[in-house]
């Protein structure tokens, strides 16, 4: 009898338990990343520069070589490593916290010299590793350990919307949002991630894409509920779509 | 081999680090370390390799981390007030076995202090520096060769511990111009990080570079790993001994300074003083056994610097309880000379100096020693009693300095 396999995990993933949360979004993503190093065939040219928050544990799934930042550092880091190693394919992973609060400078000049790295950014309006505090994508009047009765913009500014800021850089060759809440978002995920690898495979800039992303563990709500959150809070705030998608002469 | 070339003590640096094969550079503005960054910027790249202008130190040392991951050599340049911000991946570094190398061209401080010489960050350098329990190896020039001749050394050194390898100087090294001879430039060893560098899993394993271990027990293996580490660094300990073999006083100086001292010392041997120069060149591991001997022969020490007083610490560690040492502090904003060191070492010598000596004041205050104490000095110190003045509340141990071994 002939099997027809119809479903099976990406060579570049491990197989093996997450750490993750029930109904916690970074799982989805990894895997996602994993199924485009496998059909780029970049897996053995790989460098992940991880960093801290809940997925600093990436490299446990994902197979590949890896360095560890320090939080907020990972766009640094993978400057460090890409000039060092020109032929190699290097990118980032990050949450909120990480990339939109204390690794805002490293973010922004990279993207703005216009590294040939790829970045993907996980907004789960959050710090999850710590606990579930205020992050600066946190929604407004969203309550949190740090902001127990709702972010309130007159003293905690409005939550940062990252894509459409790096979209304004220089270097950016593409920047998207988008969301893992339903199949279509998946895809378009999927499709978001390869381009922001591309373009640092055919060398034309710097990549990225911001995925917005669940916590339900500290959004103290079920699965079912985070992840409809996506679309009825989420989004409405941070839009889906492509904010850059540039030929190599823009962003020489 | 090349003629010798004129260079700033900055440039020296940046010329050793590019003959010793270094292939990316992260800089960020700061005096007075500025020539390095200003040199690198055309010159690595026409050797082949990067430069990049960071955003901070944070991020220029963060990037040193991501090339040192790749096992590529790399360096970062700063002064004082940069040094702060660089240490948090030169913490990440030495907890991920990760080689590099950090230059500390010290400048005055604390907070933003001044853009003139000090050794103020003595501490920071040799000490760990930034969080958690760790040591990079510390080299220390005196002149503008030695710049260069270390910088090589520190490469070689980053990689054969996986380490950062700091070179400490300071603005009177680096503003310097003298001349300087060239090795030949490094040929390239490929295998030099193949074993455990990023490239990319093809054909093994994955590799990860990581400074985090939450496994019951990993991390306490790891910091013993490091220590480990440590302890065979002092295979590296290097220091200049000037005239100490009958000297009955050794002034111990480091860097710029110990290059001044031994001019005073010189000085005052023509003048038939017995005194001599330790000029300890690698500040971690300190040469500590180098000193204790020198003790142990009954010598006198006096420990001069640019600071306050922070390698004198390590002196008398080095040198308790057969010795101890006598403290001389040039401040910030001065540019010491030679014969400014002459008076406190005359005292030193006859035992008259107090050991947490303010500058300047190094022979007015007396050691008194008790009589016991007194007895117990050799002939070569007769004067502490004679001179004037009260006993200093830190001159207790006055009977163990002439004490022979
Ligand atoms: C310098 C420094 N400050 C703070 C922390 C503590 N810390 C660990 S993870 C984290 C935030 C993670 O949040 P985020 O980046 O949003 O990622 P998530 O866990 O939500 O995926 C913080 C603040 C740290 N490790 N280092
Ligand atoms: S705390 Fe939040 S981000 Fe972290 S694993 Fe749990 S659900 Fe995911």
């Amino acid at each position: 009898m002939s099997e027809k396999i119809v479903f099976q995990k990406p060579e570049s993933v491990y197989d093996r338990a997450t750490h993750y949360c029930p109904g916690c979004h970074h799982g989805t993503i990894h895997r996602l990343v994993g199924e485009i190093l496998d059909e780029m065939k970049l897996r053995e040219k790989t460098i992940l520069v991880s960093s801290i928050g809940c997925s600093v544990f990436l490299y446990n799934y994902l197979e590949v070589d890896a360095v560890e930042a320090p939080h907020g550092r990972a766009p640094a880091v993978a400057t460090g490593v890409k000039r060092a190693r020109m032929d190699k394919f290097v990118f980032t992973y990050q949450g909120d916290g990480d990339l939109a609060s204390i690794g805002m400078a490293e973010i922004m000049h990279a993207a703005n010299r216009g590294e040939r790295i790829s970045v993907v950014f996980v907004n789960n309006t959050v710090y999850g590793m710590t606990g579930g505090q205020m992050a600066p994508t946190t929604m407004e009047g969203q309550k949190t350990t740090t902001c127990p009765s709702g972010r309130c913009p007159e003293s905690h500014g409005l939550p940062i919307r990252m894509a459409e800021i790096i979209a304004s850089l220089g270097g950016v060759a593409f920047c998207a949002r988008t969301a893992v809440d339903t199949v279509k978002n998946l895809n378009q995920t999927k499709k978001a991630i390869r381009r922001a690898f591309e373009v640092q495979t055919a060398g034309t800039g710097f990549g990225f894409v911001e995925v917005l992303s669940t916590c339900p563990t500290n959004w103290r709500m079920t699965p079912l509920k985070a992840n409809e959150r996506i679309a009825a809070e989420m989004i409405p705030y941070f839009p889906l779509g492509v904010f850059k998608d540039a030929d190599a002469e823009v962003c020489a | 081999m090349a003629g010798r070339i004129f260079l700033k003590g900055n440039e020296a640096i940046a010329h050793g680090a590019l003959a010793a094969g270094c292939k990316c550079f992260f800089g960020y503005p700061i005096t007075p370390q500025n020539d390095i960054p200003e040199f690198m910027s055309s010159a690595i790249c026409k050797a082949g390799g990067q430069f990049v202008q960071a955003e901070s130190e944070v991020a220029a040392a963060n990037m040193l981390l991501g090339a040192a991951a790749a096992g590529v050599r790399a360096m970062t340049s700063s002064s004082s007030p940069g040094m702060s911000l660089k240490q948090e991946a030169i913490s990440y570094m030495a907890g991920s076995d990760l080689p590099g190398v950090i230059v500390n061209i010290n400048r005055g401080g604390p907070g933003l202090g001044d853009i003139g010489p000090s050794q103020g960050d003595y501490f920071q350098s040799v000490k760990g520096g930034g969080h958690g329990d760790y040591r990079t190896l510390v080299l220390a020039p005196a002149t503008c060769q030695e710049a260069y001749d270390l910088t090589r050394l520190a490469f070689d050194l980053a990689y054969t511990y996986r380490n950062p390898v700091l070179i400490l100087g300071d603005a009177i090294l680096g503003q310097m111009k003298e001349p300087v001879t060239p090795a030949k430039p490094r040929k390239e060893n490929p295998k030099e990080a193949q074993d455990w560098c990023l490239t990319g899993a093809k054909g093994r394993p994955t590799r990860l570079l990581k400074s985090l271990f939450l496994d019951d027990g990993a991390l306490a293996g790891q910091n013993l790993r490091l220590k480990a580490k440590y302890e065979k660094m002092k295979a590296e300990i290097r220091y200049e001994a000037f005239a100490c073999d009958d000297a009955e006083l050794v002034v111990v100086a480091f860097g710029t300074i110990g290059r001044i001292a031994k001019s005073a010392v010189r000085a005052l041997r023509a003048k038939g003083r017995k005194v001599g120069l330790f000029r300890p060149i690698t500040l971690f591991p300190f040469p500590s056994a180098a000193l204790a001997a020198l003790a142990a022969k009954g010598k006198r020490f006096l420990t001069i610097e640019h600071n306050l007083g922070q390698m004198v610490e390590d002196v008398r560690l080095a040198v308790l309880p057969a010795a101890d040492s006598d403290f001389f502090s040039v401040l910030p904003g001065n540019m010491p000379i030679p014969d400014d060191f002459e008076k406190p070492i005359l005292a030193s010598l006859k035992g008259a100096a107090k050991k947490t000596g303010a500058p300047g004041k190094a022979t007015k205050k007396a050691a008194k020693p008790t009589p016991a104490k007194a007895a117990a000095a050799t002939k070569k110190t007769p004067a502490a009693a004679k001179i004037r003045g009260k006993a200093a509340p830190t001159a207790k141990k006055p009977a163990a300095k002439g004490k022979k071994g």
